[in-house]
């Protein structure tokens, strides 16, 4: 389930965040990718060549969106497919949902789609009366919780054993309660019953897609459990819900970007299983849907074409970003307030939601630029973050206080001779302050710093003055 | 060693502003190395490279402030800066600043391309293969996310300070984690600072290093603030002042010693 | 203005174009009809012999486990030794592919069944479309001959694979799919399967089975 946003919450968020102490002891999880990850670039010499081939099939793809859109919608016609368009989130839910109550259709299964988080799928299917049933164990595991996803691979990465053993006796009151359920294997093994269960009987199998092939008009998904597939192959209709950039031209692309998706998300060189699907059953086939129905979404992201921040178009939702991320590791996922965290949801977030509402999320960044080295599609995250900067600057968005301590440092900063008179001034009586015992444990105006860590103490006269009076001279 | 047959290269020290203001000895411990490599050093009038404007989305004010920097530092065969986020700012983004403008362009691009970081600097253009400092004691060194991924800084500290006598360099763990400091980010976002810099001090002291090094200003006060705010004897200097042997002065943070010579 | 004419048009002032611009539709069908390669890792190459070991040693590390025979007519027996030794009941249920239809079964006690899975089925046996040694990766594609429900409800799956019909990458496949369906496409489904199912989701503690098969047995025949 997806609730209003509360990104502009950020900081608030991330404080609670931090004293959350059950979650700070589930967070350093994601920070396991980061091993897996880089043993499988290890493995693979031609990983830095493939990011640079995922990276320019990407940006000829965007260069060209129209066109192959036009061809892959042929081509899932000529399978037997439907191809809805989308503009806005709720013309994707009222679209899904004329789908469902045409046929009928009491239950809904889902396989994992960040798109469908993005849209609030699941609550317009709920109030219409339509079960929908997250299958992927994470998703299910927060569905149960009333959570959203806090990782776009691993969306319940924040919770616990204990936390999971808590929700089952909750909800599956159909079993046994003096069941043992204190090993991991226990809970795997009563969710596959129960999943097992709702596969059979749903009536719609929704999934996303992690590409769409043009040339074939194939919807691909990847997934470790199976459930997209039990998703989208039992039940009469399949639905496909994705985004217009998830075009890619061919066959061949699609397997230069798949070579990166899985070991950059979870270190795996391939998920289990890797699905391609196009149109509905064959005349011969003796199982599969009999119904194939793709929901092309924009909801902003046509506007990003041809714009500044056109590059997070590239983005394949590996999640490589967020785990390598010091700010992500710190906070997880929910701090950032809506469906999309770290810093592909800090770059992406105000591109769909605006810069008031999800403006924060790209200031709460240090730029060490680690999401950037490990994007298999070469997105440059913190450029990109910069930018969201730039237009609150120009808006005039940034909070007054820092920016006139901006503009009186700027000031100084644009007249050397100035800057360098007061700042030898200000050290020098600094130094002399501060000099008994080397450091500040508070300073006014400097109490944003001195709350967390000391201040070491300046040594004195500046270089430059220091330089000058050496010298005699400057250059 | 560069050639003597040559005048000696021009290098124009980009002091940084936190070296300028809060710890100069680093500034003339990265004269002294460069001189020793056989350099000629000009200190040309300067304020700041420009980034807490950068990173706040001023760019009005940075291209004003970088236009004044490649000015200054015309007539320098290399620019030269004791930190990999100002040298990064300096090489990498000053071009970007006045892509749009194909007159100053021109200058932004040289001056960019004639930029460095001092410990890359002096290893990969100045072939500098060691130092004859000497530290007597156990070594942890942090790698500024800047200098990491921005100028591929990461062989070249090492190198050189394995050549220094008594010195044992001890492993890191997490020494390419952002420490958590991104300029204003420490103080804007200051709780979250916090939390970074505490894992980046657990993991210091861990090593049970005797000093930490790194080739950043900021990122050495925000360590060295949050070690002391902890309680932690471990020593703070910026790596320039051990390949330097320039160590009289106190560490980042301490107090001057009680007698003085 | 339908939600498709708002979104193309939205595109096409993005970009800057019409959508009649020759050089731009010329590019694109260009590309989809000749599919350049791109860069294919070295990793699954080589000969036959390097592919077979690649493939194997891939597919055990993702948790496949893998038997030898020597001709089709011996997987059965193989298949056989396989359920006895992981205590399976002797059953199996499969699709109408001649190349497990007409297998010797008669010599085993193991109770055949044809068609789909409903989801009753412990062991499932299929046989592969084709497999990807870079990966230790198998390809199946739906269809009467292997039902695409018993690759995921049976808890046991069987694969039989013919060493001959390993390539060294994915684009052996894409050029098989287009020999077999034609230029463009596509069977209803086709699934790579690299391993039995899993999730890591509780607590990132690894475990199989999670909504596939628990357990992935590939049967390697060698004759070609």
């Amino acid at each position: 389930m997806t609730v209003a946003p509360t990104s502009a919450q950020f900081k608030t968020n991330a404080h609670e965040a931090l004293g959350d102490a059950r979650l700070q002891r589930a967070l350093p999880h994601s920070r396991n990718f980061i091993g897996r990850r880089a043993a499988a670039v290890a493995r693979l010499p031609e990983f830095e060549a493939l990011r640079d081939s995922a990276r320019d099939i990407k940006n000829h793809t965007l260069a060209h969106l129209d066109l192959y859109l036009e061809a892959y919608e042929r081509k899932v016609r000529e399978a037997g497919g439907h191809v809805h368009y989308a503009l806005t989130a709720k013309q994707a839910n009222d679209i899904i949902l004329d789908l469902c109550r045409e046929r009928g259709a009491k239950s809904v299964t889902k396989g994992k789609s960040m798109i469908s988080e993005e849209i609030g799928l699941n609550a317009a299917l709920e109030a219409a009366g339509i079960e929908a049933v997250e299958t992927d164990l994470g998703e299910y595991i927060i569905q149960l919780r009333g959570e959203a996803p806090s990782h776009i691979i691993a969306p319940a990465i924040h919770v616990t054993k204990q936390d999971i053993e808590a929700d089952f006796r909750r909800v599956h009151l159909d079993l046994p309660r003096d069941r043992d359920l204190s090993q991991p294997e226990q809970l795997l093994g009563e969710a596959r019953g129960i999943l097992r269960s709702k596969f059979l009987a749903a009536d719609i199998g929704v999934t996303g897609a992690n590409f769409l092939i043009a040339e074939t008009g194939t919807s691909i998904i990847v997934t470790n459990e199976g459930n997209g597939d039990l998703t989208q192959l039992l039940p009469s209709v399949h639905i496909v819900i994705a985004s217009l950039e998830k075009i890619v031209p061919t066959l061949e692309d699609a397997s230069q970007l798949l070579r990166v998706l899985a070991r950059s998300a979870t270190g795996q060189d391939m998920s289990v299983y890797t699905t391609l699907s196009t149109g509905p059953r064959r005349p011969d086939d003796p199982d599969g849907p009999e119904e194939y129905h793709v929901v092309l979404l924009d909801n902003g992201r046509s506007s990003m074409l041809g714009g500044e921040f056109e590059e997070m178009l590239r983005c394949i939702r590996c999640g490589a970003c967020m785990n390598h991320c010091p700010v992500y590791h710190a906070v997880g996922g929910h701090a950032y307030g809506w469906v999309y965290p770290g810093p592909m949801g800090a770059v992406l977030t105000p591109s769909l939601i605006g810069v008031a509402e999800g403006g924060q999320l790209p200031n709460a960044s240090t730029f060490c630029g680690r999401c950037e080295s490990v994007c298999p599609v070469r997105i440059p995250l913190p450029k990109l973050m910069r930018h969201w900067r730039e237009r609150e600057f120009e808006r005039h968005l940034s909070p007054r206080l820092a920016r006139y301590g901006l503009g009186v440092w700027a000031f100084f900063a644009k007249r050397a001779a100035l800057y360098r008179l007061s700042t030898d001034l200000a050290m020098r009586a600094l130094h002399l302050i501060g000099r008994g015992k080397g450091r500040f444990a508070s300073l006014p105006l400097a109490g944003g710093w001195t709350k967390y860590r000391d201040l070491p103490a300046p040594q004195g006269a500046t270089f430059q003055s220091q330089w000058r009076a050496k010298s005699g001279k400057v250059k | 060693m560069p050639e003597t047959t040559k005048s000696p290269p021009r290098v124009g020290l980009f002091v940084t502003c936190l070296v300028d203001l809060m710890r100069p000895s680093v500034g003339f411990a990265a004269v002294k190395l460069l001189e020793e490599a056989g350099c000629s050093v000009f200190v040309p009038s300067q304020t700041c490279c420009g980034q807490p404007a950068y990173n706040s989305g001023d760019k009005a004010t940075t291209r004003d402030i970088a236009w004044a920097t490649i000015l200054a530092f015309e007539d320098c065969d290399y620019v030269v800066a004791p930190s990999g986020s100002c040298g990064g700012m300096l090489a990498r983004h000053y071009p970007e600043l006045f892509i749009d403008e194909p007159q100053r362009a021109i200058k932004a691009n040289a001056f960019a391309a004639r930029c460095h970081e001092l410990v890359s600097f002096l290893v990969d253009v100045m072939k500098v293969q060691k130092v004859s400092a000497t530290f007597e004691g156990s070594v942890a060194y942090h790698d500024s996310c800047s200098g990491l991924r921005e100028l591929g800084i990461e062989a070249q500290p090492r190198l050189l300070l394995k050549t220094v006598e008594g010195l044992r360099l001890v492993e890191l763990e997490g020494s390419d984690v952002c420490c958590g400091f991104g300029g204003t980010f420490a103080v804007k976002y200051g709780e979250l600072s916090d939390a970074i810099v505490t894992q980046k001090t657990a993991n210091i002291a861990a090593t049970g290093a005797d000093l930490l090094l790194a080739g950043d200003l900021g990122c050495l006060m925000n360590m060295a603030g949050k070690l002391q705010r902890q309680g932690s004897a471990i020593a703070v200097r910026h790596v320039a002042e051990v390949l330097a042997g320039a160590l009289d002065e106190p560490p980042i943070g301490a107090p001057a010693p009680r007698v003085r010579q | 203005m339908s939600a498709r004419e708002t979104i193309f048009e939205s595109i096409r002032r993005a970009l800057n174009v019409s959508g009649n611009e020759a050089p731009r539709r010329m590019a694109v069908d260009d590309r989809l009809a000749r599919a350049p390669k791109g860069v294919i890792p070295s990793r699954g190459g080589g000969d036959a012999a390097m592919r077979l070991d690649v493939f194997k040693a891939e597919a055990m590390r993702a948790q496949a486990s893998v038997a030898e025979v020597a001709r089709y007519d011996d997987a059965p027996a193989e298949i056989a030794r396989y359920l006895r030794e992981n205590n399976l009941p002797a059953t199996l249920r499969m699709g109408g592919d001649k190349r497990l239809t007409e297998m010797p079964w008669s010599g085993t006690l193991i109770e055949i069944s044809h068609g789909p899975s409903d989801g009753h089925d412990l062991n499932g046996v299929s046989a592969a479309f084709g497999a990807v040694a870079e990966t230790g990766t198998l390809a199946l594609a739906s269809g009467a001959d292997n039902p695409t429900t018993l690759n995921f409800l049976p808890d046991n799956h069987i694969v039989v694979l013919a060493a001959s019909e390993i390539g060294a990458d994915y684009e052996s496949v894409w050029s098989r799919l287009r020999e077999v369906y034609g230029k463009g496409a596509m069977p209803r489904t086709l699934n790579f399967i690299t391993g039995p199912s899993r999730s890591a989701d509780i607590e990132q503690t690894l475990l199989l089975g999670a909504h596939g098969p628990r357990r992935l047995h590939i049967v390697l025949v060698a004759e070609a």
